[in-house]
């Protein structure tokens, strides 16, 4: 043994450029096809959102009663309802709605999933249990009853729908997180962390959370989708947006008496639903692959 | 030798076993029982055992990484073991670590500047530019560059990553390192250089090391002096050479001799022990009289203590002088 000489490492190789790990996920991103279709569709609803009152032919609340249930033609592309509003405007204006209750929601239950996953999951015992638990019992209501209860306490509201949307999503994150970091904390460079002398906050926060949250992202995105459809539901049972609001759920469930008579008032806010769900899902799955390829499958 | 460093008393951890839905606790294991050594300045003390004898956890005792169930650990003239959380985060800027697993023990979303970084950024030493200079000094001083600091860690071999290592846990210039398994994950030859760069460290920079291995060679090339675990027991404690050249106790000899010696034709007297390690420490009596080919009835009855038989060479077994 002693007789081995230590030689330096050739090191002469050309500095190369420093690939992160945020890096090497785009990478293996851009490489799936339909992620990037997914990414285009969310990408164009988001410029939709923005943008939609410039592109919007008509305004949201233009009545005129001599075009009622009109069918589509080169002035309304999509039709119009039974007030003879037209139905591409409104559900460019829509996507506004949907857009902001879906990510709104989701951010927001992803901050508070997060926050209370990654306490139970670091520090565990009692604090564990009870969090544990809390997200156990929420889980036991199916998710759209749970929100109903919840819209009906704070009164039906856009606001309260996606206040409700954020607490059924909650538990979802915070399980994701906390089985995430259970893993994570158990690894050396945690070990190594606390050995070094760091405190548990900056050990949580810039040590575990950002090690523990490519499933968050990869989660977000895909109950992004799962939110806007909720949110849709909830409008569609007169729960979510009022009236005159061009949320999409809320004109399929104004548009289901013409079904038979005049089908494009309903099918036209189905496919804009249809389209973003399988957008953020396309790209959730995506990102997933990217991020985290051991959850393939 | 020179001053006391570190000095370890009666250390224990006993694991309590759980179970049912309440954890209710049915007994306990015992990963360290009554464990005692000295570490002087400037040595290094290597702590060898097979799996799961309760070295790491000694090692991580000392650090408190792992609360022991008893016992008092003195570093420095310091009680580290009653230390408040915040006291004890201080005093680790003088007791530093390195890991076994080169591939786990750096965050995989940090740049090697940033991991090297934070050790100073946590004990609040030097200015931003200064922290930055520190970095690449140290850089250097392990054996890499300091173009590598932009890195990530994946960017590099194992050997490179355990040299970070090394480099991180001597950002704060600490008097103790404890080396927990360093090299048992790396290739022999990387394993021969990073053994000689930890050499060459102990000194530059007058460091103390616990050197805990499984490889008796390994520890051999590193140490002054040498303990032997086994099954939460230090069972031998001696110079390095007093115990290679002469082991005493039957676990030791045994170890030994299982040791591949690079000689063909040499034939070497082998102890074979037989049955396998006992699934904690027998209730009474040495932890090792259940496969000792010595064991005698009273191996069985009473805990050998470790006793210096030899100047610098203590053992704890019934077959030297107490009995």
């Amino acid at each position: 043994m002693s007789e081995l000489v230590s030689k330096s490492i050739d090191m002469t190789s050309k500095p190369e450029k420093a690939v992160g790990p945020w890096k090497e996920a785009w990478r293996s991103f851009k490489k799936s096809k339909s992620a990037l279709v997914g990414t285009g569709i969310v990408l164009f609803f988001i410029l939709l959102a923005i943008f939609g009152p410039l592109i919007a032919p008509q305004g949201i609340n233009d009545q005129d009663f001599s075009v009622r249930l009109a069918p589509p033609s080169s002035e309304f592309w999509f039709g119009t309802d039974d007030f003879g509003r037209d139905i591409f405007s409104r559900i460019i204006h829509g996507a506004r709605i949907s857009l902001y209750v879906g990510f709104s929601a989701v951010v927001l239950s992803a901050i508070v999933g997060c926050f209370l996953g990654i306490i139970a999951g670091y520090y565990g015992r009692w604090i564990d249990t009870i969090i544990s638990r809390i997200f156990d019992i929420m889980l036991a209501f199916p998710s759209i009853l749970l929100a109903i209860a919840v819209v009906s306490i704070l009164g039906p509201s856009l606001q309260n729908a996606l206040i409700a949307i954020a607490i059924i999503n909650v538990p979802n994150f915070g399980r994701l997180i906390r089985s995430k970091v259970l893993s994570v904390k158990e690894e050396e460079y945690i070990v190594s962390a606390k050995a070094i002398g760091m405190k548990d906050s900056r050990i949580l926060w810039r040590h575990i959370l950002p090690n523990s949250f490519s499933p968050v992202i990869v989660q977000g995105s895909l109950a992004i989708a799962t939110a806007i459809i909720e949110a849709a539901a909830l409008g569609f049972l007169g729960l979510g947006a009022e009236a005159p609001k061009p949320e999409w759920g809320k004109m399929l469930s104004d548009a289901r008496v013409h079904l038979m008579t005049a089908p494009w008032t309903m099918i036209f806010p189905g496919i804009a639903i249809m389209l973003t769900v399988l957008g953020f899902n396309l790209m959730g799955d995506g990102l997933r692959d990217a991020l985290d390829p051991k959850m393939k499958n | 030798m020179s001053n006391v460093l570190l000095k370890v008393d009666n250390l224990k951890k006993y694991f309590p076993k759980r179970s049912g839905a309440v954890g209710k606790k049915h007994g306990e294991v015992k990963a360290v029982d009554d464990v005692s050594f000295e570490v002087n300045e400037g040595e290094t003390l290597g702590i060898v055992g097979e799996s799961g004898c309760g070295k790491s956890t000694t090692g991580r005792m000392i650090m408190r990484l792992l609360e022991p169930t008893e016992g008092s650990i003195k570093f420095d003239g310091i009680e580290l073991s009653t230390l408040s959380n915040k006291d004890m985060r201080k005093a680790r800027r003088d007791i530093q670590m390195v890991f076994q697993d080169p591939y786990a023990s750096l965050n995989p979303r940090h740049t090697v500047k940033k991991i090297l970084e934070e050790p100073l950024i946590v004990h609040g030493i030097g200015s931003s530019a200064e922290r930055k200079e520190m970095v690449e000094e140290y850089l250097e001083i392990v054996g890499l560059s300091a173009y590598h600091a932009r890195r990530f860690p994946h960017q590099f071999s194992g050997g490179q990553r355990q040299r970070i290592g090394i480099a991180r846990a001597l950002m704060t210039n600490p008097k103790l390192i404890i080396a927990d398994e360093p090299v048992s994950a790396l290739d022999v030859s990387i394993q021969a250089q990073v053994l000689n760069l930890m050499q060459k460290l102990q000194e530059d920079l007058k460091l103390t090391y616990i050197f805990i291995a499984h490889d008796l060679g390994v520890v051999r090339h590193i140490s002054d002096r040498v303990g032997v675990m086994y099954l939460g027991r230090l069972v031998e404690l001696a110079d390095s050479e007093s115990l290679y050249a002469e082991p005493l106790h039957p676990y030791t000899q045994a170890l030994l001799s299982s040791v591949p010696v690079p000689d063909p034709t040499y034939e070497r007297e082998k102890v074979i022990i037989t049955g396998d390690v006992a699934n904690s420490v027998p209730d009474a009596g040495c932890a090792f009289h259940t496969r000792c080919p010595y064991a005698t009835i009273t191996c069985k009855m009473n805990v050998p203590n470790l006793v210096e038989v030899k100047k610098g060479h203590s053992v704890a077994c019934h077959l030297y002088g107490e009995a």
